[in-house]
């Protein structure tokens, strides 16, 4: 499953946020997108889900534009997990993943035993076997991150798109996510194209990295080309030192200070 | 819940047909039938003409033998008693509906300018047109609904329906239609000023045969479509944006849903007047019994309000039978104390939140 665009060019209203973007997500892959506060990141992954309109340009799945797509059939083939959503009251874990089968039902045919199956897998996929009976209001935040998650897994696309999955979790429960994307991955094929905030963590998951800067592609490539202390200065108008990472060797970002610091300000005040 | 699948799965293999339904539904189906039926008994055989529930059945295999309790059960306590129970499921279902739509549980029929346009409708046509009839009275009631829940919806719309824009919208134009009423009220003549305040309370007092056949005939349409929607509700109740992204057609949903709700809350306050709590509170009690999910909810939530308004006008007939209080009042005195023991839990429980 290939997911690009073309000429996109993405508004809110009169406000441009994205202009004339091509853009091609490896297939198969992890892609995340960074970029500072208001880069337009969250915008292009609505796009791409066809949340967002788009004012010119076309977003593509596999050579077809989805806006020619029904709903059903670009649900079938492509999930979005949005930030932060908020669960409906009174729902468990596991009637909130049966939602996941929307894309997969009609009036007629509401719950097959395929969607039964799947809804199986995707609890089993997710570790929530021992909470699948539980109010979803009841879980931590990580757990429930894990039941979105498995909606996803439940409609079973083959591209999944996430924005900021991580976000109000812990530093452990971050990398649970994480982890269980990449098994994802990994172990189903499934194509994982998110937004991160934290950059080391981008560049540790991410197997390409697409860096947006206001409104436009910055760079694009495997995380170990893209960031680079240039990179951090004309992105995040940050002063940074750049290493490979001591465990598994991906770039580590060190930030520095703003433009122009030449030491961190804790050293700065101790010498 | 200890059992490992919350529902039953109904599938007819050959027809690649299946539905699924939550385990607790049938259990409380059945029990609020029984207990609507028990209701509806009490409600036929007590009162001023008292009779035993024999003498009940006797009369409905053979209208022609006792010709006074033929009448009382016939054209009185019969017609009253089903257009209280059908007025009640109406009031019931579109308020789970409604509260689906909104993800609010503080919404329902009367929040979303149903009651207020319609009683405006209708107490307009009482102060200009002394004497109406009440069919006339009905059909202008369920139009002023309509029209007003149209223009909320219109005004609510900025790029789309928001469900937070229909319910400010919606206590706006309450707000608007209430002075209105009033206002209509206070310079209209003392007869017809006292049709009007019983018809705002809501009343199933003197409605007979011709009322319950249109409302029956909006709820054969607008229930069955409301049910078979419990789907879109369900993907509608997790934000518009996962809605989209799991393939729903959001508007379209959102649209449908609006209007069955619509026409059941208006098709009940065009017979009955404006029964408060009834639409707000059966959702709630539904919800507590069966769970969130909407193919059984609704229904469940349609049979709570049965019970509720047929068990309330049986009280305001049988205790109250000398100043024929509107059952409506019974509903609010019985709505109101729940709804703020609601209010308290809901603020205890989102506190304990993590």
């Amino acid at each position: 499953m290939t997911l690009s665009t073309q000429n996109l060019t993405l508004t809110y209203g009169d406000r441009a946020i994205l202009q004339n973007i091509d853009l091609a997500f490896p297939p198969g892959k992890i892609s995340v997108l960074v970029g500072p506060n208001g880069c337009g990141k969250s915008t292009l992954l609505r796009a791409l889900a066809r949340l967002l309109k788009p004012k010119a340009g076309v977003v593509y799945l596999d050579g077809q534009a989805i806006a020619k797509l029904s709903p059903q059939e670009l649900a079938r083939r492509q999930g979005i997990l949005p930030q932060s959503p908020t669960a409906p009251e009174g729902l468990t874990v596991r009637d909130l993943v049966a939602q996941g089968r929307y894309p997969h039902q009609t009036w007629w045919r509401q719950w097959s035993a395929e969607d039964e199956h799947w809804v199986e897998t995707a609890i089993a996929l997710t570790h929530l076997e021992s909470l699948a009976h539980r109010d979803v209001a009841t879980l931590s935040g990580g757990q429930r991150q894990r039941a979105w998650i498995a909606i996803l897994l439940a409609q079973n696309p083959s591209t999944l798109l996430l924005d900021e999955p991580t976000t109000y979790l812990d530093l452990a429960h971050q990398l649970e996510i994480l982890d269980l994307l990449r098994d994802l991955n990994r172990r189903l094929g499934k194509t994982i194209i998110m937004v991160l905030h934290d950059l080391n963590q981008a560049c540790r998951y991410g197997d390409w990295m697409t860096v947006l800067r206001s409104g436009q592609i910055y760079a694009s490539g495997p995380p170990q080309t893209t960031v680079t202390e240039t990179m951090m200065r004309d992105v995040f108008a940050l002063e940074s030192h750049i290493m490979a990472d001591p465990v598994l060797g991906m770039p580590l970002c060190i930030p520095i200070g703003p433009l122009g610091t030449t030491a961190p300000a804790v050293g700065r005040t101790r010498g | 819940m200890t059992s490992p699948h919350p529902w039953f799965a109904l599938r007819l293999p050959g027809l690649r047909a299946s539905w699924r339904l939550d385990r607790r539904v049938p259990r409380a189906v059945g029990l609020l039938i029984l207990l609507g039926a028990i209701a509806t008994v009490i409600h036929l055989t007590q009162g001023d003409y008292a009779m035993a529930p024999p003498a009940l059945l006797e009369t409905l295999m053979d209208p022609g033998g006792d010709r006074d309790r033929a009448f009382v059960l016939g054209v009185l306590r019969l017609p009253r008693a089903l257009v209280a129970v059908a007025v009640g499921a109406a009031l019931g279902a579109s308020g789970a509906i409604l509260q689906g739509i909104t993800r609010n549980p503080l919404a329902g029929p009367g929040i979303l300018g149903i009651n207020g346009g319609a009683s405006l409708a209708a107490i307009a046509a009482i102060a200009a047109w002394p004497g109406v009839g009440a069919a006339q009275l009905s059909l202008v009631a369920f139009g002023g609904g309509l029209v007003t829940a149209l223009v909320i919806y219109l005004l609510s719309w900025q790029g789309g329906s928001s469900p937070t824009g229909l319910i400010l919208m919606g206590i706006g134009i309450t707000a608007l239609a209430n002075a209105v009423t009033s206002f209509a009220i206070a310079f209209s003549d003392i007869y017809a000023a006292n049709q009007a305040m019983v018809w705002l309370v809501g009343s199933v007092y003197g409605r007979g045969w011709e009322q319950l056949g249109p409302l029956v005939g909006w709820m054969a349409i607008f229930g069955p479509l409301a049910c078979l929607l419990g789907r879109e509700l369900d993907v509608l109740a997790l934000g518009d944006d996962l809605a989209q992204g799991l393939g729903s057609r959001v508007e379209r949903g959102r649209g449908l849903l609006l209007l069955c709700a619509v026409a059941l809350a208006a098709a009940a306050v065009a017979t009955a007047g404006a029964i408060g709590f009834v639409g707000l509170m059966a959702p709630h009690l539904a919800r507590r019994w069966v769970g969130a999910s909407h193919g059984g909810l609704i229904p469940v939530a349609a049979l709570v309000g049965a019970c509720t308004v047929v068990g309330a006008d049986a009280i305001s007939r049988i205790w109250f039978a000398a100043v024929e209080l509107p059952c409506g009042i019974v509903t609010a005195a019985i709505g109101a104390p729940y709804f703020l023991w609601l209010l308290r839990c809901q603020g205890s429980q989102s506190g304990d939140r993590p």
